[in-house]
């Protein structure tokens, strides 16, 4: 009899064990045969290295760009029909304007919240892109990129095309004075494609430049194709990486069959939502106290007006200065004209750099011949010709970049403007060339340095009897370097043997 | 913390009073007091939000406490997260992505062997087929690209100016001889375009007056500019930005985009900067009511090279 009470009681307990969750669970395995996939995502590790939120930055801010640009498209209206402005930004009542312009000027000071979910739309975009270039550069000089996750670097390359241009579209939305002007670039850029590039530049633009399409056009890319293109990627980006689980830097414990971390649930999980809030928070100040892009004062856009100082976002800067200082040849013959000074720096010059890019990891294989399958990150100093690489296109970027505001340094700085354009053009050549020799001295000299790139270990001081203190280091943490990549100690003194005097006259000293 | 407690350890089968399961905070106490300020000021942020809203406050109190909520809730929650949870470090087992070799066989025989059986087999099928979705995936392209747009024919080589166009200014008023300042400028258009898209983009021109009366930009147009006035294209031959700068001392017309500088003095040749033409020029007359007309179109296509060019 107390058998059976028993026996039903544990059947009970063991049915009840985890209480309504358990049931659910239950129910939601009969139907699903969820149960132990679950369980190992629950219990999926993530690497606790601070560089591996480069990621999720980016793809937070890209959240934030979903909510924040669906509240915008609830009062934007794409359209380049004339109206004129009668709102509550006085400074513009009278004048015309696109619908584009008006409704962008009337979200921004007549809908609640309406400023600060274009400034954070705007800032967000901003902190995406850089994140990803962040996140890359990580990639890139830890050789995460390497067998077997080269398909998911090109997904991730191929993100931060789509990024840029999306910022592009969006950024050229409003219709103001200066992204009009950049629509105007954009429509002259492919213009200057041989053979095809009018009949391409009329397909984009439904006619000639400015026409009424580009607008809606624009909008439909921006808020529909390229996010859904976006989105996909996005997806397979983080399935690759669950497939082929986290890359780690080697350490204690961590080998190439492993991964050493923090689990998903609930360590990993509460990181990542607290590290989402976090972006979205600062976003948010952003939003509030930083102005960006303040299209009222710029006005709308008027193909035969201009301003000083016509800049665009930062992550279009690379090609703005290639197109500032690259020099005017232009070919012109049998009837047909190659406009190279714009063909070169905005086509062809994005279009090598986005190549090498994508093909960098089959490169680096050819030249390495190294074929396995790695899991444990490279230091970048241990591989010096790779970071040097990496450092000289970054740094050529960076001249461009630097070059894209020729104007507004010599206004800066009280130069010539000349002398910046000249100055530019030489370091755009000079400082990548020069980065390279310098990145691969500075690795080797890391490598050289005993117990670089270590974390210091503390000092443990003991008081003798005698009441004498010494300090002695403690073992270093074994997790840091590969023993295989350890520096050989160079000897510090010379220690002679004293002869049968006893007196040498070579002191010995002792460390 | 001992070495060994940050040897890693598999999660799955871990006693309970496992150091590895324990905090990582050294006073969960005090952990927990900062964490729970952090959510209760977020919070009050965040119901500040409600009322900035409700009242339509300025927008950046609505963005300072949205922003301060959100903030304060996220610190405190990766605080929670990383001094309050398991402070591990835990180890997952990579398993071989690859099969073996036995299973990779398979799958290529199922590929090579069965599918592409079927298609040797029947060859006649496979290349009708595959012509047909060659010429489906052409003609699919044909009605996309050319309902995009209209074809450019030559409507880039030429602008609106006619023979004896008035030149106007942008409010629509006819431009005359005695309008202009010397050494101002004036941004006009050929008379019916100044409202439209086109004339916006395609025809306007800057007008400038120099002192001198009998000026000539250079050979072959002597007589383009009557008493002084110059009109050149304002279109930029880089990349069409509108030459909006003059700058009177030096003579130069200037790009604010990419800074390419023009000569006013000498048929507006790039003095400095990426572009690769000089902005072309419109030959201009004073009719006898003392009108300012064009006398033909420009010569050349304006703005930014393009492969029809001529």
């Amino acid at each position: 009899m107390s058998d059976v009470i028993n026996t039903k009681r544990s059947k009970q307990q063991a049915l009840g064990r985890y209480g309504r969750v358990g049931k659910t669970l239950d129910e939601l395995d009969d139907r699903l045969g969820v149960a132990r996939g679950g369980r190992t995502f629950m219990d999926k590790i993530f690497p606790d290295h601070w560089s591996f939120m480069l990621g999720e930055i980016a793809l937070y801010s890209f959240l934030i760009l979903l909510v924040t640009g669906v509240f915008l498209t609830l009062y934007f209206i794409p359209s380049s029909a004339i109206v004129t402005y009668h709102g509550s930004y006085a400074p513009l009542d009278g004048q015309k304007m696109t619908q584009a312009f008006a409704s962008t000027v009337n979200l921004s000071f007549a809908v609640r919240g309406g400023l600060l979910m274009r400034q954070m739309h705007h800032w967000a975009c901003d902190i995406f892109v850089g994140a990803i270039v962040i996140h890359m550069a990580r990639v890139f000089f830890t050789g995460a990129f390497r067998k077997p996750r080269e398909l998911n670097w090109i997904v991730g390359s191929t993100l931060l095309i789509l990024a840029i241009v999306n910022g592009f579209l969006g950024y050229s939305l409003p219709d103001d004075l200066v992204s009009g002007t950049g629509i105007r670039i954009a429509y002259s850029i492919i213009l200057s494609i041989p053979l095809v590039g009018s009949y391409l530049a009329f397909w984009v633009f439904g006619g000639n430049f400015p026409g009424t399409t580009i607008i809606p056009r624009f909008f439909i890319l921006h808020c529909l194709i390229v996010p859904l293109i976006i989105i996909g990627l996005v997806s397979a980006h983080l399935f690759l990486l669950v497939r082929q689980k986290h890359t780690q830097f080697p350490g204690k414990g961590r080998t190439e069959q492993n991964v050493v971390g923090s689990p998903m649930f609930p360590v990993f999980m509460a990181k990542t939502t607290g590290f989402l809030f976090i972006v979205g928070g600062i976003t948010a100040l952003l939003g509030a106290f930083a102005q960006v892009n303040p299209i009222w004062q710029f006005g709308p856009y008027d193909a035969a007006r201009i301003s000083y100082a016509v800049q665009p976002d930062w992550y279009m800067g690379f090609l703005d200065g290639a197109l500032r200082i690259w020099p005017s040849w232009s070919f012109h013959s049998w009837g047909h004209t190659i406009p190279f000074e714009v063909l070169i720096p905005a086509v062809v010059l994005p279009g090598l750099i986005f190549n090498l890019v994508f093909v960098w990891p089959i490169i680096e294989r050819k030249f390495t011949n190294d074929n396995a399958i790695h899991n444990l990150l490279d230091r970048p100093s241990n591989r010096p010709k790779r970071t040097a690489a990496g450092v000289t296109m970054l740094s050529f970027l960076g001249m461009l970049f630097i070059a894209s505001s020729t104007d507004v340094l010599a206004k800066f700085f009280n130069v010539s403007l000349n002398d910046v354009l000249v100055s530019m053009r030489y370091l755009t050549v000079i400082v990548p060339i020069l980065a390279f020799p310098i990145t691969y001295r500075i690795c080797h000299e890391i490598q050289a340095l005993h117990g670089g790139g270590r974390r210091k270990t503390p000092n443990v001081v003991t008081r003798s009897e005698e009441g004498e203190y010494s300090a002695t280091p403690s073992p270093r943490y074994v997790d840091d370097v590969p023993s295989h990549l350890e520096a050989t100690p160079v000897p510090t003194y010379i220690h002679e043997e004293s002869d049968e005097s006893g007196d040498s006259g070579v002191r010995v000293v002792d460390r | 913390m001992t070495d060994e407690h940050r040897t890693p350890v598999s999660l799955s089968g871990l006693p309970a009073n496992d150091p590895h399961l324990q905090p990582a905070a050294r006073n969960p106490k005090l952990v927990e007091r900062v964490i729970s300020v952090c959510f209760v000021v977020g919070t009050l942020c965040l119901a500040g939000f409600g009322a900035c809203y409700w009242i339509d406050a300025q927008p950046w109190k609505l963005g300072a406490t949205m922003g301060g909520g959100l903030l304060f809730l996220g610190v405190g929650i990766v605080a929670w997260g990383k001094y309050l949870m398991p402070r591990g470090p835990f180890v997952e087992e990579r398993h071989t992505l690859a099969n073996s070799e036995a299973d990779r066989q398979a799958f290529a025989a199922a590929i090579v062997e069965r599918g592409g059986g079927v298609v040797q087999r029947r060859k006649l099928l496979g290349g009708l087929l595959g012509g047909g979705m060659g010429i489906f995936g052409v003609v699919a392209l044909f009605p996309l690209l050319r309902s995009l747009g209209p074809l450019p024919k030559d409507t880039l080589q030429h602008t609106d100016w006619r023979s004896g166009s008035y030149v106007v200014d942008q409010s629509g008023r006819r431009v005359e001889v005695g309008d202009l300042a010397v050494g101002s400028i004036e941004t006009v258009f050929p008379e019916g375009t100044e409202n439209s898209d086109r004339g916006q983009a395609v025809d306007q021109t800057v007008l400038i007056r120099v002192s001198n009366e009998a000026f000539t930009t250079m050979k072959g147009r002597e007589t383009w500019a009557p008493h002084g006035y110059v009109a050149y294209s304002k279109v930029c031959t880089h990349l069409g930005c509108p030459v909006g700068l003059y700058e009177q001392e030096l003579q130069l017309l200037v790009c604010p985009c990419h800074q390419s500088m023009f000569n006013v003095t000498n048929g507006a040749v790039p003095q400095f900067g990426p572009a690769p033409r000089p902005l072309p020029q419109l030959p201009l007359y004073v009719d006898s009511s003392g009108y300012l007309r064009s006398q033909s179109d420009y010569h050349e296509a304006v703005g930014p090279g393009f492969w029809e060019r001529k």
